[in-house]
């Protein structure tokens, strides 16, 4: 069973009144008994009941409820999702679920094992996991190409909507070190990263500082240690010019990547569910953005192309109700109580944003820098951070793959 | 300075001019109260000082003079038209007069002029090497009092007015940047030069004087995204907000403290809103009135609103099939609307939200989606401009529309629920052909009341919809017979599914479909007779088969399916029989023991085929006596494979058991073979019917034809032939379908309370499944008569009192079957003995003195 996550979460919202509390167990208890556990996720996000009731209810939707796909493909992707960036945790926990939906389990062998029309899922997944400005029409459109293995619009969007739901849940099961919940033996943990930064948690990429030695029950106490880290790591950075930074992470990212394919190829043999079997083209990973801008790439304008005007209408249309639902987990994570610094708040949605390259025309880039520095004290609400980092890449990856949808239709 | 006013002709109303005398006519109720020319830089002091809140200015006079004036610009005659933009346009503003057009987008900030060839590049705002994010437009007015001024709405929260009258190249007149997040909106007042307000997607509203280098007010949404902002027309004061969480907001523009009005519009962000600008003759009576509001959101939904009454009341209400990104009310149409939308649709409609179901008018021309609409000029409703982020500029005519309408298909068709047929259509359809077979049609002409399904309308000068009038038929369905299910109840009912053999089952449901007017079940009946049994006639006789040699080998093929239970049975007394093997063969079962016989044989049989040929039927006629018992021979069969309860009928075949398989097996033992099969074949070729063909031949079909029943509804059939079919096509359906249909069927016979007849089914049913329904619920609990106690299962002897329970008054046995009591003194016994009783007394059995009633 999962590890107490649980105590660490409620600690970090003493102000949790008796009602909400109340309303927290209740949606435990109920997934509980959905599910025959409580995973470390929810637990986490226990600490923010009204949130926590929409992301079930958006996770259940997705999965289990009314689409087009059959619901071993949803699992599947998900898996494929998840090992996009070595998440163990969700990988295990979607295979088992893949199994328990009379999943075959000879695609479990890997990607090679799964049929062509999963495989062709390949491409597009990789393009969103690590650099969503690529999505482009032409993906789109091959993967609709009329054939025998060919996908239907609803199929895409529910897959593409599966897709953002599990990459951006990555940065969350990282952000919070929930991945040691994958685990079921007192091994001692490689893949969990105690110490991350709010983009290593958006990309979804580990371990940036050494592994810890100790055993996983002592990561989530850590954190408060891991965070002051990266304050003085961030502080240190905001000093630099915007283009600076960016540079410089970029940088840090690619080592980062590698450090982190070492820690893999350690763990391999160990796990039945293997992220790396899901996966093609390891390498391809996180470039910074901003190098990329004088290349053919425009920046996403969200005054062109946002959620509520345009993502919305359209993955609705396409995939009814989940736009409502993926509506109200924005509108709840954008209500989160940033009691001391509500700006903080757009500081990171819009940061989590920028290194995706969406811009947003209203917004001061310089504040990021000013905001993160003093925001960062407050930083220790992770939970809260997290929240908004998984929602802000959800949100972005979604704008991007929704778009390349709306251009394929238009033309 | 004051002047009286004596008539509103005398208004002074110089508007094109930007002098600073403004005239300003104040109306309180019903009076019109003295006036004051105020100086222009006073004007705001002069609104925003007035407290009394409910002295309201009614600006329609003035407005409408100045309209008027307006109307009389000579308008070029167009056509549609369009010009490509450098990039996508966001937003499209026209001026006063009607002649030039300008578009603003991310990229894009020009003037257009209108001509009558086409548009022509007049002006381009966006200038500098690099342009800041200030000319990044999310929205444009051109200002309807002031054709030198416009406001612009950008992206980066700056509010930008310009003034083509500067003669740099910079038209920049002044910059606003108090809003922290995107503009979404700007809106200049419609009278009023220097006012101009603005919505955020901050949450905030701020109303500027133009004169200032600041707001002078600003309004909070309560951090909900302000997306339309709107000035209204009628009331001076009020402008109506919406927002992205689907409220929409009425303020007085003096009091920013507090909204004066809010309702929830829409489910999900409210894009747009409008307000009517019906002309003011309209509701002249009413000076408050402050009209109709249009708006649309994100819902797909077009929602008019009527503001004058206390509570805001929605009054139209247009379906769209996309979000709704714009709404326009078209002029001097009352009840026309035009709308695109933000995403997916790329089309213009023109609503009449009376006819909220299809759109009174569609501009196609847009590859992309349309970001802004407006009507060339306010008096016009012929003319529209559109821009899109297809890049291109349209001048949409509206002679040019396509109207849904046309195409739309006028007649429509629906069934009722005891069966009637209703059906609507032009008149000029329905009027022709009266007298052409109309058997129990009634036409109800549009105004008869008990079918309000259309209602004439006045004619209205605004109306053009075709007039459509139909007329409405109703096809009553015969009384009686075919209505509803009867023919379910009846089939039901009449339909033998055992107790008699089989070509005898199917020659009666034959009937009794036929009977029941179904000629195609009447066919199946008939035809599966055939199939299954030996040809044509129920009576014909093995031996009679026997003794005709042509006819050997369609005995053999079809009475096999029958009897090849019965061997089965006997193969156990009968081992060396080589019947059994024939069985096998012509099966084509696995179990290929030992073939006998010889191809001479075979070619005997082939030669004594060819030379009977297609006498069948005349043979068959020819021996009209066969006897009955022989025939009755596969039916034993079945109730020796089966729980005896399954047939009735079964004891009276299996005395003829010894009989029959000796003549079965003598044909036999000269068929049996397996080139039998072709030899088959080819005779059948010859014969006049394919009787020829093993049954088994025709199980597919059979199965098919099942199926197709069970599809169409009509799964009483499928169980019926099922039933009576029972082994012969029982192993070639899957056992979940057979009992898929029988539940299906007994829940239809349960509704329709025809007990005895499913119970019959369930008790016929082979699957496991169906026939245990039978065996539920069957306890009865009873107390002890005597001491009124639980009486355990038991036995018949009570355990408390040792007493025999329910013992019958008249005879004093326990009754073990029926009983009946008496209610009132709860005596009772055998029913027969008691009917008995009861004929020579009215008194109870027991001596109770009672006087018992039974009925």
């Amino acid at each position: 069973m999962a590890q107490s996550c649980f105590g660490h979460g409620s600690q970090l919202s003493p102000v949790m009144v008796n009602s909400e509390k109340d309303r927290a167990s209740l949606l435990c208890m109920k997934a509980l008994a959905n599910r025959g556990r409580l995973d470390s996720v929810s637990q986490q996000m226990a600490s923010h009941p009204q949130y926590l009731e929409s992301f079930l209810r958006t996770q259940h939707y997705i999965l289990y409820m009314d689409g087009p796909l059959p619901l071993h493909y949803r699992h599947y992707i998900a898996i494929m999702a998840a090992a996009r960036h070595h998440c163990r945790y969700l990988v295990s926990l979607h295979s088992a679920q893949f199994l328990r939906v009379d999943g075959d389990p000879l695609w479990l062998q890997g990607l090679e094992a799964a049929p062509p029309r999963l495989r062709h899922l390949d491409h597009i997944n990789k393009v969103l996991a690590h650099q969503p400005w690529l999505t482009a029409r032409s993906h789109i459109q091959a993967l609709l190409k009329t054939g025998e293995q060919c996908w239907s619009l609803a199929e895409l969007v529910q897959a593409v909507v599966l897709l953002a739901h599990c990459h951006s849940l990555c940065s969350f099961v990282f952000g919070s070190g929930s991945d040691s919940d994958s685990i079921p033996t007192p091994r001692v943990h490689h893949g969990t990263p105690p110490g991350y930064c709010l983009c290593d948690a958006a990309n979804g990429n580990t371990a940036l500082l050494p592994p810890p030695a100790g055993p996983t029950e002592k990561a989530p106490r850590r954190r408060s240690l891991d965070s002051s880290c990266e304050v003085a790591y961030l502080r240190e950075q905001i000093q630099k010019s915007q283009e600076e930074i960016k540079e410089r992470k970029a940088d840090r990212l690619h080592s980062q990547t590698l450090s982190h394919a070492d820690v893999e190829e350690e763990d391999e043999a160990m796990f039945s569910a293997d992220p790396s079997r899901f996966v093609t083209d390891p390498e391809f990973g996180y470039q910074e953005f901003a190098r990329r801008e004088e290349d053919h790439f425009q920046v996403f304008r969200v005054q062109d192309y946002s959620w509520e005007d345009h993502g919305f209408s359209l993955v609705n249309r396409l995939y009814s109700d989940i736009g409502h639902l993926l509506d109200e987990r924005f509108r709840n994570v954008a209500s989160l109580p940033f009691p001391h610094s509500p700006d903080l708040k757009r500081a990171i949605w819009n940061y989590i944003h920028c290194i995706y390259g969406i811009r947003y025309d209203d917004y001061d880039y310089g504040e990021v820098n000013r905001l993160l520095e003093r925001g960062l004290k407050l930083y220790i609400k992770a939970v809260h951070v997290n929240l908004l980092v998984m929602e802000a890449r959800l949100q972005a990856e979604l704008l991007y793959a929704l778009r390349a949808i709306t251009q394929y239709m238009i033309a | 300075m004051r002047r009286e006013v004596t008539s509103a002709a005398n208004v002074n109303n110089d508007s094109t001019s930007a002098s600073p005398e403004r005239a300003h006519l104040f109306i309180k109720g019903q009076c019109v109260i003295p006036y004051e020319d105020v100086n222009r830089d006073r004007v705001n002091v002069c609104v925003t000082s007035r407290t009394d809140c409910h002295a309201r200015c009614n600006f329609y006079l003035e407005l409408r003079l100045e309209m008027e004036k307006m109307t009389r610009v000579s308008t070029v005659n167009g056509r549609t038209m369009f010009c490509h933009l450098d990039a996508p346009a966001n937003a499209i503003s026209v001026c006063r007069d009607a002649t030039q057009v300008v578009v603003a987008g991310r990229n894009i900030f020009k003037i257009y002029g209108l001509e009558e060839e086409g548009f022509v590049e007049r002006l381009n705002l966006r200038v500098g090497r690099k342009p800041s994010l200030n000319f990044s437009c999310a929205d444009v007015m051109w200002h309807q009092m002031d054709e030198n001024l416009l406001a612009t709405a950008a992206t980066n929260g700056a509010v930008v007015t310009w003034n083509l009258a500067r003669s740099c190249r910079n038209k920049q007149e002044q910059l606003f940047t108090e809003h922290k997040r995107t503009v979404n909106k700007v809106c200049f007042h419609p009278t009023e030069v220097n006012m101009l307000l603005s919505g955020s997607q901050d949450g905030f509203m701020k109303c500027f004087d133009l004169r200032k280098k600041e707001s002078v007010s600003t309004f909070s949404g309560q951090s909900e995204s302000v997306r339309d902002v709107q000035f209204s027309i009628k009331d001076y004061f009020t402008f109506a907000a919406s927002f992205e969480n689907g409220n929409v907001q009425l303020w007085d523009i003096r009091r920013p403290d507090r909204y004066e009005r809010m309702f929830t519009a829409h489910t999900g962000p409210v894009f747009c809103c409008d307000w009517h600008p019906e002309d003011s003759t309209f509701h002249m009576h009413k000076v408050l009135h402050r009209g109709w509001l249009a708006t649309g959101g994100r819902d797909k939904m077009v929602k008019v609103w009527d503001m004058s009454t206390n509570r805001v009341k929605e009054i139209y209400c247009v379906q769209t099939i996309a979000s709704v990104a714009r709404v326009k009310w078209r002029p001097e149409r009352r009840y026309h609307l035009a709308t695109c939308s933000m995403m997916v649709d790329h089309n213009i409609y023109v609503w009449d939200v009376r006819r909220p179901f299809i759109p009174f008018a569609t501009f196609e021309e847009h590859k992309d989606v349309t970001t802004g609409i407006v009507w060339r000029n306010q008096h016009d409703p012929y003319y529209l401009l559109s821009g899109s982020k297809d890049s291109t500029l349209y001048q949409h005519m509206f002679k040019d529309a396509s109207r849904p309408v046309d195409r739309a298909n006028p007649e429509g068709l629906c069934f009722g629920l005891f069966g009637d047929l209703a059906f609507a259509a032009k008149e000029s359809l329905m009027t022709a052909p009266q007298s052409v077979g109309d058997v129990g049609r009634k036409t109800y002409p549009g105004g008869d009341r008990r079918y309000p399904i259309f209602f004439f309308k006045k004619p209205d000068v605004t109306e053009q919809f075709a007039q459509v009038s139909s007329a409405l038929s109703v096809f009553e369905s015969e009384a009686g017979s075919s209505v509803g299910m009867d023919w379910f109840i009846n089939t039901a009912k009449s339909y033998l599914l055992s107790g008699k053999p089989f070509a005898e089952l199917c020659e009666h449901n034959a009937q009794v479909a036929k009977k029941l007017n179904r000629p195609q079940e009447s066919t199946t009946w008939t035809m599966l007779r055939i199939m299954f049994s030996e040809p044509a006639n129920p009576s014909l006789s093995t031996n009679h088969n026997l003794n005709k040699s042509g006819n050997l080998p369609l005995v053999n093929s079809f009475s096999m399916k029958e009897m090849s239970a019965a061997l089965n049975e006997r193969n156990k007394e009968n081992r060396q029989d080589n019947l059994h093997s024939l069985e096998t063969n012509l099966n084509n079962n696995d179990e290929n023991e030992e073939t006998e016989g010889s191809e001479g044989q075979a070619e005997y049989l082939f030669g004594d085929a060819e030379l009977d040929d297609d006498d069948l039927y005349s043979m068959e006629h020819d021996n009209q006596a066969a006897e009955e018992p022989e025939y009755l021979l596969p039916q034993e069969a079945f109730p020796l494979r089966h729980e005896i309860m399954d047939h009735p009928s079964a004891p009276e075949p299996v005395q003829e058991k010894p009989e029959s398989p000796h003549v079965s097996g003598s044909e036999t033992e000269s068929t049996c073979l397996t080139p039998m099969e072709s030899i088959n074949l080819i005779s059948v070729s010859q014969l006049l019917f394919s009787p020829h063909l093993p049954p088994k031949f025709f199980c597919p079909i059979v199965k098919e034809m099942l199926c197709y029943y069970a599809e169409q509804g009509d799964v009483q059939m499928a169980v019926s032939v099922l039933i009576v079919l029972g082994d012969r096509i029982r192993k070639e359906i899957d056992e979940l379908t057979q009992e898929h249909w029988y539940m299906s069927y007994i829940d239809l016979l349960q509704r329709f309370e025809l007990w005895n007849v499913s119970n019959e089914v369930i008790k016929l049913s082979t699957c496991g499944a169906i026939m245990c329904l039978n065996q539920a619920s069957t306890t009865l609990h009873i107390n002890c008569s005597n001491c009124k106690r639980p009486m355990s299962n038991k036995g018949w002897i009570c355990d408390r009192c040792h007493q025999c329970a329910s013992v019958c008054a008249v005879c004093h046995h326990v009754v073990k079957g029926l009983f009946v009591w008496c209610q009132g003194c709860s005596h009772g016994g055998h029913l027969e003995h008691v009917m008995e009783w009861l004929k020579q007394s009215k008194h109870c059995p027991a001596g109770c003195g009672h006087l018992c009633e039974y009925t």
